[in-house]
C-alpha cells in the first residue's frame, strides 16, 4: 500500500470523501488532471487543513455565494503572511463551499517546482506554475484560479507595510480580458498577523537563492482569519494600451482595499 | 481474378515494433518496401526488404528500383543505441538524404515520426504543450540535439517542398509489446529508479494506438506538425508501481548526484541525459491531432500497465 493510500485511510473521513467528491472536477482514470491535481491528495489535504482552518485560524468566509457555480473565474487576492497560508485557506474555503464547491488552482512561484517533495505535493493539491500560458489553458478548461498579483512583494511584506497593497502585476487583467473570465476580488484579513516580520535577512536569502528570508515567529500565530469574496467583476477588451490595463487593475485593487477595510473594521483585535 | 496495382510505400525502421503494427495496417492496400539499418526484415512473402543505411549511396537504388509513392519514416537510432554523434549522422543526416531522395523521385506523401522529447523537460514548462511551443530539448542536453535537428529538418522540407506533403508526429511515451525505447525498458524492469521528491506527470500511448495514428496521418494526408497523446495522465512513480516495478529511490540533491549514479550504473532505461524527464513534466496537448484526424486511442492506461505487470508476473519480462 502506498504512502498516499495509508494517509487517506488514516486521515480522510467519510464526510471529507463526500465533500471532495461533490467538486465538479474532471480527472483521468487515475484521478489526475494534466497539471497534476489528484483527487485523493486533495482529500488528504482537506482533512489536514480542517483543524487548521476551523480550530487554529478560526476562519470566517464571507460572500461564498459570489463564487460562480461553474465555469472559468479568476480570484484576485491580497497576499500576506510570509508562508502561502492565505492560498491554502482560500482553497479550503472554496473546496468546502456548502453552496457550490470548486477545486481551486493556486499559482505558485517559478522556483517551487524545483524544490523536492514540495513542488510535487503542491501540484497534487492543485497548485500550478504561475505561467500565463498555464493560466490561459486552465481558464479554457473552465477552472477557478487564485492569483496573488502582488507576488512575493505581498507575501514577504514587513510589519510596517501590513494591509498596504503592494504593486499589482497586470498579467491577470490581460488574462481576464483575452479569456473572457470574470474576476472575483478576495481580501484575506488576519494573515498579516500570523507571522509578524520586522525585517528580512537579505544577504542570506540571496546566498540561499530564496526570494526572502523573514525574521519572524518560528510557527504561525493563531490569529483569526477572515476571507471576503466580493461580487464578480467583468472586464472586456480590446486592449489598446498598458495604461488602460493598469487603470482596470486599479479598480480591482480598490475593491480589494474596500474589502480589507471592511474586514479590519469588523474585527476586534488579532485573535478575536 | 483482377489484380489491382498496389501503390508502393517505403517504411523505414521496419524492424521496430511500431513499424510492424503500421505495416500490418497498411499491407492490404499497399505494396510495402521495408528498410532497416539494423537488419534485413522479412515479415511476409512478397514484401521487398532491404538492410541499408539512409546516408549511404546504395539507399538511392531502392528509389530507382521501386516507384515509391509515399514514405513512412519511423527509423531512428534509439537514444541509448549509440553515441550522440552516430545518432546525429543517422537520424539527422540520414533523414536529410531520405527527404532529398523523396524530392528527387517525386514522392507525394511523407510521415515523419518525431518525439515529445523535443520540447525538453523543464520546471518552467506549462502543461498541455501545443505544437507551437519552443523546442528546448537541445538547450538541456547535447544528447537530444539529433531529435530536435531531425524535427527542424523535416519542418524546413515541409515548407520548402510542399509537394512532399510532410506530416510530423510527436507522440508521447510509446509503450507496449515489443517496444524497446528507454521508457519501455524501464517499465519492463523489476526495479525502477525514482528521484526522491519528484514524480512528474506523464502520458503513455499504446504502440497499437500509435500505429493507428501513423496510419491516419498517412491516409488522410493533412501536412503539418501534430502531437499525439492520450487524454489521460499519471505520475511517474505511480506508473512504475502500476507496472509492477519496485521503486528505487535515488537522492535528487545535489543535482549532479543522480547523473553520476545513472552513469555509473549505466541504466539504458534511465540514462543521465533523460533524468530531467523523470523530474519535470512534459505534458503535450494532442487535441489538434484528435480533431484533425478523428483519432481516439483505444487502449487505456490500465491496459498499458497491465501488460507490463502481467508479463512480469508470468516471468516473461
Amino acid at each position: 500500500m502506498s504512502v498516499r493510500d495509508r494517509l487517506k485511510r488514516w486521515l480522510v473521513s467519510e464526510r471529507t470523501e463526500q465533500v471532495v467528491d461533490k467538486i465538479p472536477k474532471p480527472v483521468g482514470s487515475f484521478g489526475y488532471d494534466p497539471w497534476g491535481y489528484n483527487r485523493d491528495v486533495v482529500k488528504i489535504a482537506v482533512s489536514v487543513m480542517r483543524p487548521i482552518y476551523e480550530k487554529y485560524f478560526r476562519v470566517e468566509a464571507h460572500g461564498l455565494e459570489n463564487i460562480p457555480a461553474q465555469g472559468r473565474v479568476l480570484l484576485i487576492s491580497n497576499h500576506s503572511g510570509q508562508l502561502p497560508i492565505d492560498g491554502s485557506l482560500v482553497s479550503y474555503a472554496l473546496a468546502t463551499n456548502p453552496i457550490h464547491p470548486r477545486a481551486v488552482r493556486v499559482m505558485v512561484e517559478r522556483w517551487v517546482p524545483t524544490i523536492p517533495f514540495v513542488g510535487n505535493i503542491f501540484n497534487e493539491m492543485g497548485a500550478v506554475l504561475g505561467d500565463p500560458e498555464n493560466c490561459s489553458k486552465m481558464l479554457r478548461n473552465e477552472e477557478a484560479i487564485v492569483v496573488f498579483p502582488e507576488g512575493v512583494r505581498g507575501s514577504g511584506k514587513t510589519w510596517d507595510k501590513r494591509y498596504k497593497l503592494q504593486r499589482f502585476g497586470l498579467g491577470f487583467m490581460h488574462l481576464a480580458i483575452t479569456e473572457n473570465a470574470p474576476i472575483v476580488p478576495v481580501a484575506v484579513v488576519g494573515c498579516e498577523e500570523t507571522m509578524p516580520t520586522p525585517f528580512h535577512l537579505k544577504g542570506l536569502s540571496r546566498l540561499l537563492g530564496m526570494p526572502y528570508l523573514p525574521v519572524t515567529t518560528p510557527v504561525p500565530l493563531p490569529a483569526k482569519v477572515r476571507v471576503y469574496f466580493g461580487k464578480p467583476m467583468e472586464f472586456s477588451g480590446p486592449i489598446t494600451s498598458e495604461d488602460q490595463v493598469a487603470a482596470k487593475v486599479e479598480t480591482v485593487k480598490q475593491e480589494i482595499n474596500r474589502l480589507i477595510e471592511t474586514g479590519l473594521q469588523q474585527r476586534n483585535g488579532w485573535f478575536e | 481474378m483482377i489484380h489491382r496495382h498496389k501503390p508502393e510505400i517505403l517504411v523505414t525502421g521496419a524492424g521496430g515494433s511500431l513499424a510492424q503494427y503500421v505495416i500490418n495496417l497498411l499491407k492490404r492496400d499497399y505494396h510495402i518496401v521495408l528498410v532497416d539499418f539494423r537488419r534485413r526484415v522479412q515479415l511476409e512473402e512478397g514484401m521487398s526488404s532491404y538492410r541499408v543505411e539512409y546516408n549511404k549511396r546504395g539507399f538511392e537504388d531502392i528509389f530507382r528500383k521501386h516507384k515509391i509513392e509515399a514514405v513512412v519514416h519511423l527509423g531512428r537510432m534509439g537514444l541509448y543505441e549509440s553515441t550522440h554523434r552516430n545518432r546525429y549522422n543517422h537520424n539527422v543526416l540520414g533523414t536529410q538524404r531520405l527527404l532529398d531522395l523523396c524530392h528527387k523521385y517525386q514522392v507525394q506523401k511523407v510521415v515523419v515520426l518525431s518525439t515529445y522529447y523535443v520540447y525538453g523537460a523543464s520546471p518552467y514548462n506549462p502543461a498541455l504543450l501545443t505544437e507551437e511551443a519552443p523546442l528546448k530539448a537541445s538547450e538541456l542536453t547535447m544528447d537530444l540535439v539529433d531529435s530536435v535537428e531531425l524535427e527542424n529538418l523535416a519542418n524546413i522540407y515541409l515548407w520548402k517542398y510542399p509537394e512532399l506533403n510532410i506530416t510530423i508526429l510527436r507522440p508521447c511515451n510509446i509503450v507496449g509489446p515489443g517496444v524497446l525505447n528507454s521508457i519501455s525498458l524501464l517499465l519492463s524492469s523489476k526495479v525502477a529508479p525514482v528521484l526522491m521528491g519528484f514524480s512528474p506527470m506523464m502520458q503513455f500511448i499504446h504502440v497499437e494506438d500509435t500505429a493507428q495514428a501513423v496510419v491516419l496521418a498517412f491516409e488522410q494526408n493533412k501536412p503539418g506538425v501534430y502531437n499525439v497523446a492520450t487524454d489521460d495522465w499519471v505520475s511517474y512513480q505511480e506508473a512504475v508501481s502500476l507496472c509492477g516495478c519496485k521503486r528505487m529511490p535515488i537522492p535528487s540533491i545535489p543535482e549532479g548526484l543522480p547523473k553520476l549514479i545513472s552513469k555509473r550504473l549505466n541504466w539504458k532505461g534511465w540514462p543521465a541525459y533523460l533524468l530531467n524527464y523523470y523530474k519535470y513534466p512534459v505534458i503535450v496537448d494532442g487535441s489538434l491531432f484528435n480533431k484533425t484526424f478523428g483519432f481516439k486511442p483505444r487502449r487505456s492506461l490500465d491496459d498499458v500497465f497491465s501488460y507490463y505487470r502481467e508479463k512480469k508476473e508470468m516471468g516473461i519480462l
